[in-house]
């Protein structure tokens, strides 16, 4: 039983790191239908720019929990700058071209961004400071989870309520909802369909650094190529929970999170990738709209 | 006045790049030594190397609107200058002789080295001319492409470490089995749409590796598998440098018969219907073609002649394992196809010359030269999607007589 237990908490914490990726994913795409390859790399941007803020503060002798808040807010920064400046170089340009352009565009940017970062900083796995603190109440349960897994669930449903209520309560968010159903119509009633898609990279990156962030310190070791099995993973999370829709996102992170941690924990931990491949392959062939999504006819 | 506005412009750029560069250009830190290192003439590159580019870029962007409003004014199909060139008969024929001249007289003119490099780049173009009958003609992102080749080069060497097959017996049979795996991978996701299409071929691509990395009994692992034999020379001993010669012809023979082959589909009943069919799915159904079948038929033989080129690799490189076979790979293939020209042959044979023979001639930049690979894939869909040469469609010109006799006499 403990040993259930630890494997759904294992899920839970990745499913919490994949939901934070997959959101910006189906956001992107629920906004101009394009899978952004280039988000796993934006994550992995975010990670190491907490990663050299912590070092130098670090060396600086900062105190731990200012070091976690601002290394936080510097990687948010950037990985939202990443995200507004990668959406006006490669996708502006060519929005009105075929879908095929747009989807090499994105691989060449995520191919771009991983050798950026291999060749100004290194090829090695870098450790990462740990910096979240120890939570004093969780001492008995210390074997099962850890501080930094409390602090992933909490963060997670953190951003899970805001995004919510940004998609649902605020004018942008309206927006953003107009612009999704029909580009076209929203301008004519006057939304700055650019403004729009900016605010959307830019939120969407800001999630994927804080999953960055956390996931580095939970696991402690970061490189250059963490972003790109984590972006596709966090792809398969948003197709399965239909890819478009947020609260979608997160059911289906969490689901890949139980299914990979069982499977790995039960069954075989070599081919953990392969099977999250194949669980792809499944759902887009048996439900391609995904759990919560709307399976909708092409117009003409 | 102007000139003052394009300077702002590209200053603001300038400082936001290196705004953004900044820590992961300057700053490195060495957690294990505690150490920080500061690299400002970095900020300096991306400064000054942001300020001229953005104005390039602006130039650019500028110059592409206008081509694109003088192309809709101006009726009827415009080529360029290389595609005239490439029309003009009196230009092709000779050409395309002194092409096959010089490619006949390669190995006998350059070391080995030379001719190795070249054996290289021709798998590459075989490759890329199967890559392009995917997606250049039917319009699929195939991001998994490598596992076909993957297929070919492991079905060689299995075979051969097993049950002794030769060269020449496996040639055919990892095309075939390159076919078999592209239909059976086909078949379920064809019925995609474009990019999931992708996504659900870069997983197929790294299921294969991962399997060949785990699968121990079956692949040897990430060790790999040595001693695969060179292809036979009629059964007589060959010294190393005879056989790189052997394998070099071997190489330009099978690349003149997938020129031959894929220019042949492309007029075929089947090579319109892939046209048609990236052009318009729904138009295309309702014009009665099949779109399963059309897509599997791409896909399939596209896998084919990856098959065989993965043969060839394996007979020529003798050593194979998983780390040749990464997903990057594909990108490359992708990156010969698109920057070539998308659905044209010559530009295919361009872009694998471009870019296998460019980075093995600069060494010096060759750490550089995935980066370049990501740029060059961005900046052409941006600036020219159709490639260094691109694709021209086919069509009837309905020409007056006076004027066609004009032009012939």
């Amino acid at each position: 039983m403990e040993y259930f237990l630890e494997l759904f908490l294992g899920g839970l914490t990745r499913g919490s790191i994949y939901a934070l990726i997959a959101l910006g994913y189906t956001m992107v795409y629920g906004i101009i239908e394009l899978i952004n390859f280039a988000h796993g790399e934006i994550y992995m941007i975010g990670a190491f720019t907490a990663l050299i803020v912590a070092g130098v503060l670090t060396l600086m002798g900062w105190n731990e929990v200012a070091i976690l808040l601002i290394a936080s807010i510097v990687a948010v920064v950037y990985s939202s700058a990443y995200g507004f400046t990668i959406e006006k170089i490669a996708y502006k340009p060519i929005r009105r071209a075929p879908r095929l352009s747009a989807l090499i565009s994105a691989i060449g940017m995520s191919m771009f961004l991983q050798n950026y970062v291999l060749l100004a900083q290194t090829s090695d796995f870098l450790p990462f400071p740990s910096l979240i603190p120890q939570f004093g109440f969780l001492e008995p349960f210390q074997h099962i989870v850890r501080s930094s897994e409390l602090l992933i669930y909490s963060v997670t449903a953190a951003v899970m309520v805001a995004l919510t209520i940004l998609i649902k309560f605020t004018p942008i968010g309206k927006a953003m909802r107009a612009t999704s159903q029909d580009k076209t119509m929203a301008a004519l009633v006057g939304v700055d369909v650019d403004r729009v898609i900016s605010v959307t990279f830019i939120v969407g990156s800001a999630t994927a650094a804080i999953g960055g962030v956390l996931i580095a310190s939970h696991i402690g070791q970061i490189n250059f190529y963490i972003g790109f099995i984590a972006g596709i993973k966090a792809f398969v999370a948003a197709v399965l929970g239909g890819i478009g829709s947020v609260p979608g996102a997160v059911l289906g992170a969490l689901v890949l999170g139980w299914t990979e941690s069982f499977f790995t924990g039960y069954v075989s931990s070599d081919y953990e990738d392969v099977f999250a491949f194949i669980f792809l392959v499944l759902i887009l062939i048996f439900r391609p709209a995904g759990i919560l999504g709307r399976s909708e006819a092409e117009k003409v | 006045m102007q000139v003052a506005e394009e300077i702002k412009k590209s200053a603001l750029v300038s400082i936001w790049f290196m705004f953004l560069t900044f820590p992961i250009m300057v700053v490195r830190v060495n957690t294990i030594y505690r150490t920080v290192e500061w690299r400002w003439l970095n900020m300096l590159f991306v400064g000054v190397g942001s300020f001229f580019l953005s104005m390039l870029w602006r130039f650019m962007i500028r110059r592409k609107e206008m081509g694109q409003k003088k192309a809709e004014k101006e009726e009827g199909e415009h080529l360029t200058r290389v595609q005239r060139l490439l029309r003009d008969r009196r230009v092709a024929l000779p050409g395309v002789v002194a092409v096959a001249v010089f490619a006949m007289a390669y190995p006998f003119l350059f070391s080995m080295y030379q001719t190795n490099i070249m054996i290289t780049a021709l798998i590459y173009v075989m490759c890329g001319l199967g890559l392009n009958i995917v997606i250049g003609l039917a319009g699929l992102l195939d991001l998994g492409y490598v596992a076909f080749y993957a297929v070919g080069a492991y079905s060689y060497a299995l075979l051969n470490h097993h049950f002794g097959m030769s060269f020449w017996i496996a040639l055919p049979v990892g095309g075939a089995l390159g076919f078999l795996f592209g239909v059976l991978l086909g078949f379920p996701v064809l019925r995609l749409r474009g990019d999931y299409l992708a996504i659900v071929t870069l997983g197929f691509g790294e299921i294969i590796r991962l399997v060949l990395e785990n699968w121990n009994a079956f692949s040897f692992g990430p060790s790999g598998i040595a001693n695969i034999p060179r292809p036979s020379f009629f059964g007589m001993d060959l010294d190393l440098q005879q056989v790189t010669i052997w394998i070099y012809f071997l190489m330009i023979a099978l690349v003149v018969f997938t020129i031959f082959v894929v220019g042949r589909l492309k007029n075929s009943r089947i090579g319109r219907a892939w046209i048609a069919l990236r052009e318009d799915e729904i138009a295309c159904q309702a014009m009665g073609i099949d779109k399963t079948r059309t897509k599997l038929s791409a896909f399939a033989l596209g896998a084919t002649w990856a098959g065989m080129a993965g043969v060839m690799f394996a007979a020529k490189t003798t050593f194979i394992n998983p780390a040749s076979f990464t997903i990057w790979e594909s990108v490359i293939i992708l990156c010969v196809v698109v920057l070539g020209g998308m659905g044209s042959i010559a530009g295919v044979i361009m872009g694998a010359m471009v870019l296998i023979l460019l980075p093995e001639y600069l060494r010096a930049f060759s750490e550089y030269r995935m980066l370049l690979f990501g740029a060059i894939l961005v900046l052409m869909m941006v600036f020219r999607p159709g490639g260094i040469i691109t694709n021209v469609r086919q069509t009837y010109r309905f020409e007056r007589k006076a004027a066609a006799d004009d032009s012939t006499s």
